[in-house]
């Protein structure tokens, strides 16, 4: 079965319907589908829920769809500095669910993993705890958090191979792998696709059955606060 | 005279040990990296996925694939390493993190911290801060020792929706620095200049006053 495709309208063909849930990697602008979410916009596609640790900035990232009014809602820990976001949110024709960023990770691998639910101490006492299951183990109080799945994943790795091995690049790397792992259906757009083979196979981070589609896309990379040093001068 | 939010970065320095893996908290915490002192070996957490983060870059050394928590640029080092989120959250969790340095809105005396959300106002969510606090071995918060409208942060309960619940070990605010023992507060340090009577008049929260009360020299 081949699973490298043109681009990522090719590679999202046949999967995108209205009110599906779509797992989104990235942290911030960093490591995020810049590729699947522009096809996502094209396709028109709404009622989207969509997990995703944030919302990416007005008109760029996941902005992009919120723009449309293409997100009903949004499963994240932390949504930042978006102005249209804050309107829809407001106005109430958007919902959201917030997760601590660790709940939400686990959530995810949990989803991928086949395990439905799990104990964490992360939020006991909290808002978040409200209506969860609670119970002790070795004296300590812990509440239960669910897995989550997809319908689809989109992820964005460095390189693949054809086969869908990935590695990722540095802090990139963040939500994509467990997203991978995830969706019914996964979706990864890379910078390169390199010979099968060419790969070190100690050295992938995603092992290639967690990804059914793979293309070559091309990246803006977009830098949320650019903040530098100045070299001494001698 | 009380510390300014560098002094108080400089006093939190001395909490780290040398081995420690130590998460700094976005705001006023990242100045305490300025401040590690070279004579212990400290390894900072971002929680993105990283151990290890070094300086932010030379302009020609800007990398997006390469940020911290607070989304800023940063450079790696010999040591570094990079890993997935559910793989930092486990470290973080898991208690494998020495230390947690980060800012709030509200301490209670039980060690009660609220820094996530003002009702009323925009939420933004809490990011990884309920996660570090239940799950770090210590948590040590800076912050200012009143609010703009210079009402008390330490509070005997937080008004404000909690982030974690007796999590807290030690505050170092503006005027001086607070252990949370096992009946409240314990005042421990005081900046410099600042007498017993402005921390009263500031402090909603049961505290006691160390039998060893240091009281900073200024700098």
């Amino acid at each position: 079965m081949k699973k490298v495709f043109a681009d990522a309208q090719a590679a999202l063909d046949g999967l995108v319907f209205d009110g599906m849930t779509i797992m989104a990697g990235g942290f911030g602008l960093c490591g995020i589908p810049e590729n699947s979410i522009a096809a996502l916009h094209k396709s028109g596609v709404k009622d989207l829920t969509v997990i995703s640790n944030n919302c990416g900035v007005d008109g760029f990232g996941l902005g992009v769809l919120l723009d449309a009014k293409q997100i009903r809602k949004m499963v994240s820990s932390y949504v930042g500095e978006n102005k249209e976001f804050e309107r829809q949110f407001l106005s109430g024709e958007l919902e959201l669910e917030f997760n601590p960023q660790g709940t939400l990770a686990e959530r995810i691998r949990a989803g991928g993993a086949g395990i439905p639910g799990f104990f964490t101490k992360t939020g006991v006492g909290t808002l978040i705890a409200e209506g969860k299951e609670h119970r002790e183990f070795d004296g300590e109080t812990f509440i239960m958090e669910t897995g989550l799945k997809a319908d689809v994943s989109i992820v964005k790795a460095w390189k693949a191979d054809p086969q869908g091995n990935l590695v990722f690049r540095k802090t990139a790397r963040n939500f994509n792998p467990m997203m991978a792992t995830a969706g019914k259906v996964t979706v990864a757009e890379v910078e390169e696709i390199v010979e099968l083979g060419s790969l070190d196979p100690d050295e992938i981070h995603t092992p290639g059955i967690f990804v059914q589609r793979l293309f070559v896309g091309s990246f803006e990379k977009r830098i949320e606060q650019r903040t530098i040093r100045e070299r001494e001068v001698a | 005279m009380a510390w300014t939010r560098d002094d108080m970065a400089a006093r939190a320095a001395q909490e780290l040990q040398d081995g420690f893996y130590v998460n700094l908290g976005i705001g006023i915490p990242t100045l305490v990296a300025n401040h590690i002192p070279e004579d212990i070996d400290v390894t900072l957490q971002s929680e993105n996925g990283m151990l290890g983060m070094g300086p932010f870059p030379y302009d020609d050394e800007v990398d997006a694939d390469l940020i911290n928590a607070g989304k800023q640029t940063i450079t790696e080092l010999r040591r570094t390493s990079y890993f997935s989120s559910a793989d930092s959250f486990g470290m973080i969790r898991g208690g494998h993190i020495d230390l947690s340095i980060l800012g709030a809105m509200e301490i209670s005396e039980g060690g009660d911290i609220a820094n996530w959300m003002i009702p009323g106002k925009l939420v933004k969510g809490m990011g990884g801060a309920m996660d570090l606090v239940a799950g770090v071995k210590r948590v040590v918060v800076i912050m200012d020792h009143a609010n703009k409208a210079g009402e008390p942060k330490l509070l005997k309960e937080c008004t404000l929706p909690l982030t974690g619940k007796a999590c807290v070990h030690r505050i170092i605010t503006t005027l001086g620095v607070f252990d949370v023992v096992e009946d409240g507060l314990k005042l421990i340090e005081l900046a410099p200049g600042v007498s017993l009577d402005l921390v009263a008049s500031q402090t909603e929260a049961k505290y006691t006053v160390s039998d060893s009360l240091l009281q900073h020299e200024p700098a």
